[in-house]
């Protein structure tokens, strides 16, 4: 050991003791910065690290709002809600996707094509969006799944709200349908893609369309605490959502499913209205097609039958069949003659039939009758309706006149305006229309056809319907309406649309003789209780010029190829001595619209008044007293 | 009182007992209380494997501690070059035969027990050259070959652990040497040329770090280049400090670490945790006590008669100091992320076991304030 002396071990202390105190100021200084720092953290910034920890902390998700409902007019749900059990899998949350998708393929018995299509599905979407493995599970594989969710980390069995159509195919062109939002719908509508959660349905078509803002309703939200991997630890909140709007309609169930029945195996369409409110009672389109399957996703096949239908299911043809009216333009024209003192009822013209045919600038036009109807006045003239004398009555009108009538009752417009994204205006033809669209002069013969509703001109369904309603309320102008509150106020509403209303009178009673009396159109097919009694008048519109061959020939329309057959239709009114309801009546390529079309009026007729009862009773809120 | 323990030449087992520092020990346990309710914290407010086990090792160590206070100065004097050469030999065995952990060969394996050399190295560092200064003139203490020597004790261990790889601890290990060497008298140019020469070389020093080490440095500099990667630990430290507030979100209420944002929350960042849960009060008490408990280690200094035992206690208490500091700054965002537990606070077997035999030494040196060391 050596032996320290006394001045160096005091030197040395000196230094250590000095450079201690060196150290220790040094010290405090920093232990003053640490805690300046955890101050500026704490106290300071701490409002904006509270923050960053609850955006670390909570989570919410968006659920699907619940889609608002439809109902008919005797509150009916037409297209409400079912829980739908569904399994969804975020890829991000799973461990092992091959593992669980091929447990989850085992489970649920999937097929390699379906199998494929999820995987497919999987590579296409962000690791953390929801991958929806199946959206309408039955009950026993629902809870198959719920059983092995232990060995299946990261699959979310849901039960989601999902849209019913109980009616099947019965409301589908009115409704139209649901299906999973695309982008073009999340591109178009601001609201859908706020409110955009996976498995979102909106409406494609029909009013789910049309009114797609009142019914989505808003999302449900729920405010989870999750942990740093995602996991949620737990539900802080859950903040309700608003179900959709239920939006009631004016259609009565029983009639439209008259109209489906009535339709079967056929391609046409039904309308009936109430000629004075113009609320819609049914409105039918066929072929038509069960939408509950576009809900999930319709199968390939099944799409691919719908589509290459030759008779168009796809197709609303109430409101986006452009048809020639045929003979049921045949009152309007008349109508226009009266209204324009071109002819008197009593005017008469001879019908000689296919021999002696109407001949102008070398072309002939002939009455569909071969035999001729001999003299006819106007009430005769309807009743059969006489192509000859309207030819002449046209002819002597001009077509300028005639479209501006024609135009009054509805023709030639939108019946819904904005309602139905796919209604088509169809055509009232004029000589102007002429010049400016196809840049040629209107030449008289096209307005002697147009006056038995051949050529240019083009109606809907619908717009034939209204203006039946038009003719049958005498002469006042209504605004057709299928929602139930639509109480819209338009100025114009119920304003006469004639100017001696005689003239409508000689009209009404002129398709009153069609229906019911001896050599009517529709003879056969009126119902002779006057509580029921209907008047009305057919239609038979040509797809193809009649050649002379054919003329000859005279097939029955069964030997006519199904394309090139004539169009039935039917208006009508009724109940004749207190008309309350019109309907048109189209069957496309059907024959004629004597022997076709208006026997479905009958059967129409028959309920819509017996309904008419009920109706004015539930208006009445009688059930409610019961 | 200082007069009458002149005259008692012979230290009695009471008289020891009677001279212990109350003050450091009553700090010590209210530490050790904290630490142990802030791992019942990490736990999710259960007693689970980590409250126990530091539980058990806190008890174990802190009678460690009591037991080394009774045992004379001059044993650890005599102890201070065999125990840096056991170190250094159990250093040696952890690159061959350690346990790999994470990356790095860090532990070996007594049987009983796994245990870290290098964080001993930490304390026995100070022990070695603290006994080698004692013994030298003050006008050796600048020479060039006391210089040299010192030089190597410091960088045989640190190069030792920097191969592990632990840059955190091989630096603290460095830090503790250097410490001593301050105290020891070494001209301050020498500290300050050093200091310049790695500020200069600095660029040179980070091309030769690992790429993860290198991404740190980086991620200091800007924490919000990769938020979700390297940027993560300190970005969601931050958070967790600077949502506790004033008062703090309370016990057990800590989002953060319960929510498992916090990474490494029983050990380098378990100061987050308690500073989450008991706001900007609790971190300045607990800074309060580490300051209480380094005063009185270095005031057990200033009053130790032997030179041996002033060097070790305001070495080990500046270390100490440093630990705090390099642990707190880098969890606030100050510093880069080193591997650098919070003494006590921390879980860690090794850890606590070198700070307690640190404690103990300078409990022995208060027990035998009167004693010289020839």
């Amino acid at each position: 050991m050596i032996n320290i002396n006394i001045s160096d071990s005091a030197t040395k202390l000196n230094s250590l003791n000095r450079r201690m105190f060196i150290l220790a100021t040094a010290k405090i200084i920093i232990l003053g910065g640490i805690v300046s720092r955890l101050f500026f953290l704490q106290v300071k910034e701490n409002k904006k690290y509270l923050t960053l920890s609850d955006k670390n902390r909570i989570r919410e998700w968006k659920l699907p709002p619940i889609r608002g409902e439809f109902q008919d007019y005797f509150g009916n749900t037409i297209a409400g809600n079912f829980e739908a059990y569904q399994l969804h899998i975020i890829p991000e949350e799973v461990e092992d996707f091959r593992y669980v998708i091929y447990r989850v393929k085992e489970l649920l018995e999937l097929s390699d094509k379906q199998f494929k299509k999820i995987v497919k599905k999987k590579n296409e979407i962000k690791p953390w969006e929801t991958l929806i493995v199946a959206d309408n599970l039955s009950w026993e594989k629902f809870s198959k799944i719920n059983n092995h969710l232990y060995d299946l980390n990261g699959v979310k069995p849901v039960i989601s709200i999902s849209r019913d159509y109980p009616y099947k195919e019965n409301f589908t062109h009115v409704l139209g349908y649901v299906s999973q939002a695309n982008e073009n719908d999340l591109l178009t509508n601001e609201n859908i893609k706020e409110k955009f959660v996976p498995g979102l349905k909106v409406g494609k078509t029909g009013l789910e369309k049309s009114f797609e803002q009142k019914l989505i309703g808003s999302n449900s939200v729920e405010r989870y605490e999750v942990n740093a991997y995602g996991r949620r630890i737990s539900q802080l909140a859950f903040q309700k959502g608003d179900k959709g709007e239920t939006i009631k309609l004016t259609i009565d169930t029983k009639i439209q499913e008259l109209t489906n029945e009535l339709l079967k195996e056929k391609a046409g369409s039904i309308c009936v209205m109430d000629i004075y409110t113009g609320a819609i009672i049914a409105m039918h389109s066929s072929p038509s097609f069960d939408p509950n399957s576009f809900v999930f996703g319709i199968s390939q096949d099944e799409w691919q039958l719908i589509r290459n239908n030759p008779m168009k299911p796809l197709v609303n043809k109430s409101l986006s069949g452009n048809y020639s009216p045929g003979s049921t333009i045949k009152p309007i024209v008349a109508l226009s003659a009266l209204e324009n003192e071109i002819i008197k009822p009593d005017f008469t013209v001879q019908c000689k039939g296919h021999k002696n045919p109407l001949e102008l600038y070398g072309q002939t036009y002939h009455c569909w009758k071969k035999e001729g109807h001999g003299f006819v006045n106007l009430r005769e003239a309807m009743k059969q309706s006489c192509d000859t004398y309207f030819y002449e009555v046209a002819r002597r009108l001009g077509v300028d006149r005639l479209s501006v009538t024609a135009k009054k009752f509805g023709l030639g417009q939108k019946v819904f305006k904005d309602v139905f994204d796919n209604e088509k205006k169809g055509l009232v033809p004029n000589t102007e229309w002429k010049k400016n669209a196809l840049g040629r002069n209107w030449v008289l013969g096209e307005t002697i056809i147009t006056g038995i509703g051949q050529g240019f001109i083009q109606t809907t369904p619908i717009q034939l319907c209204l203006m039946t309603a038009q003719i049958a309320n005498g002469g006042y102008k209504i605004y057709p309406k299928i929602v139930a509150n639509d109480d819209n106020q338009y100025a114009d509403k119920f304003i006469p649309l004639y100017k001696k209303s005689r003239n409508i009178k000689i009209v009404q009673d002129a398709m009153f003789s069609s229906t019911n009396e001896v050599r009517g159109t529709s003879y056969r097919s009126r119902l002779d209780d006057p509580k029921y009694r209907f008047a009305g008048k057919t239609g038979t519109s040509q797809v193809k010029k009649i050649t002379e061959l054919d003329r000859e020939l005279d097939l029955k329309t069964f030997q006519i190829p199904y394309e090139e057959r004539d169009h039935a239709l039917y208006v009508a009114f009724g109940p004749y001595k207190s008309p309350r309801y019109a309907l048109s009546i189209i069957i496309e390529h059907g024959g004629s619209g004597g022997t076709v079309a208006a026997p479905l009026a009958k059967k129409l007729f028959k309920m819509i008044v017996d309904r008419h009862e009920i109706r004015k009773n539930y208006d009445n809120k009688k059930y409610l007293d019961i | 009182m200082y007069q009458y323990r002149r005259f008692n030449n012979k230290n009695g087992f009471f008289q020891k007992f009677g001279n212990l520092d109350y003050i450091l020990l009553s700090c010590l346990l209210i530490l050790g209380f904290i630490s142990l309710a802030t791992m019942y914290s990490t736990d999710g407010g259960e007693v689970l494997f980590h409250t126990r086990s530091h539980f058990i090792k806190f008890v174990v160590f802190f009678s460690m501690m009591l037991v080394i206070s009774f045992i004379n100065i001059k044993f650890w004097f005599s102890l201070g070059y065999l125990s840096y050469a056991v170190i250094l030999g159990m250093l040696i065995w952890t690159i061959n035969f350690g346990i790999t952990a994470s990356g790095s060969k860090r532990w070996i394996d007594l049987y009983f027990l796994n245990i870290q050399p290098s964080e001993l190295m930490k304390i026995f560092i100070i022990l070695c050259l603290a006994k080698y200064f004692h013994r030298m003139k003050a006008q050796h203490v600048n020479s060039f070959y006391s210089l040299c020597f010192s030089l190597i004790i410091i960088f045989v261990p640190m190069s030792l652990v920097i191969i592990q790889p632990d840059l955190g601890t091989s630096l603290l290990i460095a830090i503790s040497g250097i410490v001593v060497l301050w105290f020891a008298g070494l001209n301050h140019k020498y500290f300050f040329y050093s200091c310049l020469l790695s500020i200069i070389s600095l660029p040179i020093i980070i091309s030769f770090l690992k790429p993860y080490q290198k991404l740190r440095v980086l991620t200091f500099l800007n924490p919000d280049r990769d938020p979700l990667g390297a940027g993560y630990q300190i970005i969601q430290s931050k958070i967790a400090v600077g949502s506790g507030g004033f008062t703090g979100k309370g016990f057990l209420k800590g989002t953060q670490s319960y929510l498992e944002f916090l990474p490494e929350k029983h050990t380098d960042f378990i100061f987050t945790l308690f500073s989450e849960e008991f706001g900007f009060i609790g971190s300045v008490l607990l800074l309060l006590i580490y300051s209480i408990i380094i005063y009185r280690v270095i005031r057990i200094g200033a009053l130790s008669r032997s030179y041996f035992a002033k060097l070790f206690c305001y070495s080990f208490g500046t270390s100490i100091f440093i630990y705090v500091v390099i642990n707190m700054s880098m969890v606030l965002g100050l510093l880069p992320i080193v591997g650098s537990p919070l003494p006590i606070m921390s879980y860690g077997g090794s850890s606590m076991l070198a700070t307690m035999i640190g404690f103990g030494i300078v409990m022995s040196a208060k027990t035998h304030s009167q004693q010289s060391i020839a």
